[in-house]
């Protein structure tokens, strides 16, 4: 049954409509901004200005990116192997963990619970944590402190536990008859059935080790081990840094794009991210509206 | 002696469980309860070769600096102020996307639009600091770029530090419209479509419906969503204000953030006593104002609460 629509209904269309893809607007720009700048011609940039579209276009910067390939494919290799370790490790462990903290005959779940979730509320702060790191487990320059601080979250634990509590205990109780031990009934019950949720939050956990440069600022003096977003911020930050980079590969300087190279080093950075996007995203939604309404 | 022997009857018969648990336990004992035990050095004058239990203690020392320097009030004021406005900023921008997202007819508008508000969350603060410079560098950024098109002069924004508030109020937002309102979609999918059939009938409108049936419908989960963000208002988004606003000194005084005051003080000015008693002191904050809003969700809708 469809009743006529009045004007104001048009009237709402106008203005959600349009407040809708102005936003949407509003969020790509800067994209697209930096992809056309990034194949604009470097005398351009100079004369013109960035734009949309790229008054001259020019792949110089790209170019120069991928003669200089060392140091770039280094820190994909710092940031890509810490992203899937991290990832398949920190998984694993949150699974368990959630799997423990909502078995019903488990008396005392609720009070490891708390010891995570407290956590939460109160922290040592920045300081003791970061001489912990540094002065006792001695994690300076070492790849182990890119993996340890984006592992676990509590707010992982918790949606994972919230999917894993929605899973009918009946299929625990019946693996268990037939003779199944709990590490059993969570690797080939439980896993399978969670599927979703481990997509959810192996993305987020996916997400912070990729955008990570806040560890490697901590922690990292060694060029070579930067992970690529901090990578990716020195070159932004410092003018001689890619210079430097770009001298060693044998670029002539007088041909070297700054400004245009800084944007190509963006795309070249998020690059993994924007080819995934579309595939996991719908994942990630699923995932949110599952777990983050009730934690 | 009970309650003990009850313990270990219980760990004894769930032995595999407890052991699913070490990792997790143990990763939290290393890394967020050890430094806790660190809080002392708020309390001591640092001295690496003594040790953190070996150091002197000074009592409020490191307190009364922190807060005679003015900087306390400072960064306070500004963690406090921009939260602030990032909550109701944000807020009301996710309601209204999520409303008219969910009103919308067109399935390939609506879900094009979704998927793209959405992307910002997924790109890490360092881009959005590319961003920022690629549209409001002076020289050759975008935005002079349209300026000077249109035949306006050329304005610098970097130079300029009353615009900075608003960069950081438009960026957190871009950074949270789509992600924020997945949550308000998931609630107004939730609501009785019924509801909706009957106003019809009684001749509501469009604007009518929004605001009888679906405002009030996802009241509590608006209330909830303002309260948990109002638990972490003083928490600062370190990695936004860090990439944003860089170490651009000129600029410290109207957006410097606990965190990030705390970060500086620690890795570039040395000031261990200090940055720990001012880390010290947002943990305090942090715990105080979230115990409070429990205490309100629990009062509000207790289904909610945190604990």
């Amino acid at each position: 049954m469809r009743i006529k629509r009045g004007k104001e209904q048009l009237v709402f269309n106008l203005i959600s409509y349009t407040t809708v893809i102005i936003f949407t607007l509003l969020c790509v720009i800067p994209f697209l901004l930096v992809i056309s700048g990034s194949f604009t011609d470097e005398g351009s940039i100079h004369v013109d200005g960035y734009r949309f579209i790229p008054k001259k276009f020019s792949l110089n910067a790209y170019r120069v990116a991928f003669a200089m390939p060392t140091n770039i494919i280094r820190a994909y290799g710092v940031t890509g192997t810490v992203t899937v370790v991290g990832t398949l490790v920190g998984l694993f462990i949150i699974c368990m963990t959630a799997y423990a903290l909502q078995r019903p005959q488990f008396k005392y779940r609720n009070a490891f619970a708390l010891y995570f979730y407290f956590t939460t509320l109160f922290s040592g702060g920045l300081v003791p944590w970061y001489i912990l790191m540094v002065r006792y487990l001695h994690l300076k320059n070492n790849y182990l402190a890119l993996l340890f601080p984006a592992m676990l979250t509590v707010f992982d634990i918790i949606i994972m536990r919230s999917f894993m509590k929605s899973i009918p205990e009946a299929l625990a109780e019946s693996a268990k008859i037939d003779g199944a031990g709990e590490f059993r009934i969570f690797a080939q019950i439980f896993l399978p059935l969670s599927k979703p949720a481990l997509a959810t939050v192996g993305l987020f956990i996916a997400l912070r080790y990729w955008n990570d440069w806040y560890a490697s600022m901590l922690f990292i003096t060694q060029k070579e081990k930067y992970s690529l977003q901090f990578y990716l911020y020195s070159m932004l930050t410092q003018m001689e840094f890619a210079a430097n980079d770009a001298k060693s590969a044998g670029i002539v300087m007088e041909q070297y794009p700054a400004e245009s190279f800084k944007l190509a080093m963006t795309i070249v950075a998020t690059g993994p991210i924007l080819l995934l996007y579309p595939f996991v995203q719908k994942y990630f939604i699923q995932g949110m509206t599952v777990g983050a309404v009730k934690g | 002696m009970k309650l003990i022997r009850d313990v270990f009857q219980d760990f004894k018969k769930n032995k595999v469980i407890l052991f699913m648990l070490i990792p997790a336990v143990l990763y939290y004992f290393i890394f967020m309860y050890v430094p806790m035990a660190g809080i002392v050095i708020a309390f001591k004058r640092l001295d690496y070769a003594a040790g953190i239990f070996g150091s002197d203690w000074v009592g409020f020392d490191n307190f009364k600096f922190f807060f005679m320097s003015g900087q306390a009030f400072n960064v306070t004021k500004n963690t406090f102020l921009y939260n602030l406005v990032f909550i109701v900023v944000n807020t009301s921008l996710q309601i209204t996307v999520s409303i008219f997202l969910s009103e919308m007819r067109n399935k390939y508008v609506k879900k094009t639009t979704q998927t793209l508000m959405l992307m910002p969350y997924f790109i890490s603060w360092v881009v959005v600091g590319a961003f920022i410079y690629n549209i409001f560098n002076y020289e050759f950024g975008a935005l002079n770029t349209v300026l000077k098109s249109l035949g306006l002069e050329s304005v610098d924004v970097m130079g300029t530090v009353g615009a900075w508030k608003y960069i950081l109020v438009f960026f957190n937002a871009w950074n949270g419209v789509g992600y924020g309102s997945i949550v308000y979609m998931a609630a107004i999918t939730g609501i009785d479509k019924e509801l909706y059939e009957a106003s019809e009938l009684d001749g509501a409108n469009i604007f009518q419906q929004i605001w009888r049936i679906t405002i009030p419908s996802i009241k509590p989960t608006i209330i909830i969503m303002i309260l948990l963000n109002v638990g972490s208002i003083f928490r600062g988004n370190f990695s936004m204000f860090y990439q944003i606003i860089g170490n651009n000194g000129l600029l410290f005084n109207s957006t410097d953030v606990i965190d990030t005051f705390v970060f500086r003080s620690l890795m570039k000015t040395q000031e261990v006593g200090m940055a720990s008693a001012a880390g010290l002191y947002q943990s305090v904050l942090c715990f105080a104002i979230i115990m409070i809003t429990n205490g309100i969700i629990k009062r509000v809708d207790s289904e909610y609460a945190l604990f």
